[in-house]
């Protein structure tokens, strides 16, 4: 192997030449003192430019006219137009209405769960009871989107799934969860409370581990029960943590999580599980509207910064601390 | 801390344990179930509504699913590249983030910035997948392992990581005549394992959990991964209207669905505890410096 020799003879240079490069010296010195520095940095450099900055300078093509044979640099530009198709398309209502509502029955119904369970672990003293719920709960954020729908099929299968079963013969119907449009919003928030609810206590729960102990001492001597602890004083000493996860969450809004609704898309319930990801799928993946779906997605990643910034600006308004 | 606790606090206190104790539980039944259908028998399945016994125990679906090659082959070829692709993914972010580590770099803070940069804006789908496709990549298991072979997350924790051990440690290799590349070999490596380790796990469980990748690269149903043969398996076959379904499709039983669940969730769930311990204070690491 010639790697120890190369190796061994870099080591004699480097004793010999012990001193580093003065700051400001010449390149090519400062260069020829770091070379193993800059060899170990080679790979990590192509793997950003290739895979994170060739996409980036990919998404010229939603101002072109993308053809495989003539590549990114060769097709023609073509302006604004695949934009104006996509808003000029019935489908930009639909899929901005679907995720729009998805996006909504996450921030009004997961989001507020996810504190309210850490108020209730925190008001937990029994640590053993503590750690075994937070390990119980926190255990669905590791198992991916298939395994999810996966268990979600299962439990609602047609007929003899324990949830279609308790929740039909409960309502006194016969209601294919699984296709019928209707339940497709409440089954993605289930899914959603199921899996994240858990794991997204950890930030709350930190933040409430800072709260000042003595507060608590002294609303106790001025008769403060239980409710108006939390309501004056745990509450209001989490407010700014509650505030930056709601920008991040509005910032995410309409990331509605690809891989969740695709799985859980399917012929029956088309209508209302379309959102901007999975569009961006069907239409640029299976039926090569490339330059068209780019579009779409930048549109979204456009939006998705405009919310971030704008959440962030009316939280400052609101003399609250922001994201930056 | 000395909280003397009224009556209506004992009531709550009560109620709350009570009614968290059924969370954890409500949480934990889908698998219960699943894992006692995965030995139940298919008649047993179909008639009884819920169960977290089986009456009658039966290794068949889990005999049957082992002697069906597809789900074999998707199940070693998730395993090798998860095995491969956690180590490609640690030595491109360790070799990353050594260099930058070091604060006389030049041009260390015109790639950290990028860096930061990549963390907040990406390409998207599309010019993500026709640069897969140019690059040949398509129907390769690398295009599961190299489009997310650094993240930049990880690599800013493991720089500075890096950053915060001793430089006297680098600075006697050094008089010893050691070279950058054997400094983080022999002696930095070796200081950082736990860190490794818990890097190694977020890379494997992003691996084995994905399925975007092999669903956007792998259109080859013979190359599938077992989040890929998961989804075939389970979904109803009447209801995929979302194309990437094999034509000679033929829906399994149920007792089948559960094995394949189980065997897919297993993994996860036998390193739970160390994901848990690790994951979480991973996450407030983020939530300081991100």
């Amino acid at each position: 192997m010639a790697a120890p020799v190369i190796d061994t003879l870099a080591g004699e240079r480097t004793r010999k030449a012990a001193p580093a490069p003065r700051k400001g010296g010449r390149f090519s010195v400062h260069f020829a003192h770091y070379k193993w520095l800059y060899l170990l940095l080679l790979p990590g450099v192509v793997y950003f430019a290739v895979f994170r900055y060739a996409p980036m300078y990919g998404v010229s093509i939603a101002f072109k006219d993308y053809v495989p044979f003539l590549g990114v640099n060769g097709s023609p530009w073509v302006g604004f137009r695949n934009f104006e198709d996509f808003f000029a398309n019935p489908d930009f209502l639909r899929l901005l209405g679907n995720t729009l509502i998805l996006a909504f029955l996450n921030l009004g119904v997961a989001f507020p769960l996810t504190i309210v369970l850490a108020l209730l672990l925190n008001e937990v003293r029994l640590s053993i009871l503590k750690r075994t719920v937070q390990t119980l709960v926190y255990i669905p954020h590791f198992l991916s989107w298939t395994i999810v729908a996966s268990l979600s099929f299962l439990l609602f299968a047609l007929d003899i799934g324990p949830l279609f079963q308790f929740l039909n013969n409960a309502m006194g119907t016969h209601i294919d969860f699984l296709s019928d449009p209707a339940w497709f919003r409440p089954l993605i928030v289930l899914q959603d409370i199921w899996k994240n609810t858990g794991w997204g206590t950890i930030i709350f729960l930190a933040a409430l581990s800072t709260v000042d102990q003595d507060q608590y001492e002294a609303a106790i001597i001025d008769g403060a029960g239980r409710f108006r602890r939390v309501w004056h004083i745990t509450l209001p000493a989490i407010r700014s943590t509650i505030i930056v996860m709601l920008i991040l969450a509005i910032g995410q809004m309409l990331n509605t999580g690809f891989e969740q609704i695709y799985l859980m898309t399917n012929a029956l319930n088309r209508e209302v599980a379309d959102v901007f990801d999975t569009y961006v799928y069907f239409v640029g993946i299976t039926q090569g509207a490339y330059s068209y779906s780019t579009a779409v997605g930048l549109f979204k990643s456009l939006v998705g910064i405009v919310l971030i910034f704008g959440t962030n600006w009316l939280a400052k308004r609101f003399n609250q601390s922001g994201l930056f | 801390m000395k909280i003397h606790n009224t009556r209506g606090g004992r009531i709550f206190d009560a109620a709350n344990y009570v009614f968290l104790s059924i969370i954890g539980i409500i949480t934990l039944l889908p698998f219960v179930y699943v894992f006692a259908g995965s030995f139940a028998t298919e008649a047993e399945i179909t008639r009884r509504a819920f169960f977290v016994w089986p009456e009658q125990f039966t290794l068949g679906s889990y005999e049957y699913i082992f002697a069906t090659p597809a789900f074999v082959r998707a199940l070693v070829t998730t395993i090798l590249v998860t095995a491969v692709g956690t180590l490609v993914q640690l030595a491109f972010t360790v070799t990353m983030a050594y260099p930058l580590a070091k604060k006389t770099l030049r041009g260390r803070n015109v790639i950290l910035s990028l860096v930061v940069f990549a963390m907040v804006f990406s390409g998207g789908m599309i010019p993500t997948f026709l640069l897969v496709k140019d690059l040949g990549l398509l129907n390769s298991y690398w295009a599961l392992i190299l489009p997310a072979a650094i993240n930049p997350f990880s690599l800013i924790i493991i720089k500075n990581f890096f950053q915060e051990l001793p430089a006297e440690l680098e600075e006697s290799a050094k008089m010893d005549g050691a070279t950058e590349i054997g400094i983080l070999w022999r002696i930095l490596l070796p200081l950082s394992k736990p860190v490794l380790a818990t890097f190694a796990l977020f890379y494997a469980v992003g691996i084995w959990n994905d399925f975007m990748s092999p669903l956007l690269y792998l259109s080859d149903n013979s190359k599938w991964t077992l989040q890929m043969y998961l989804r075939q398996v389970t979904a109803a076959s009447d209801l995929l209207g979302t194309g990437n379904v094999d034509p000679n499709y033929i829906p399994p039983e149920q007792g089948i669905k559960f094995a394949v669940i189980v065997v897919a969730t297993l993994p996860i769930l036998i390193f739970y505890p160390f994901l848990q311990k690790h994951f979480a204070k991973g996450m407030l690491i983020g939530s300081v410096k991100g």
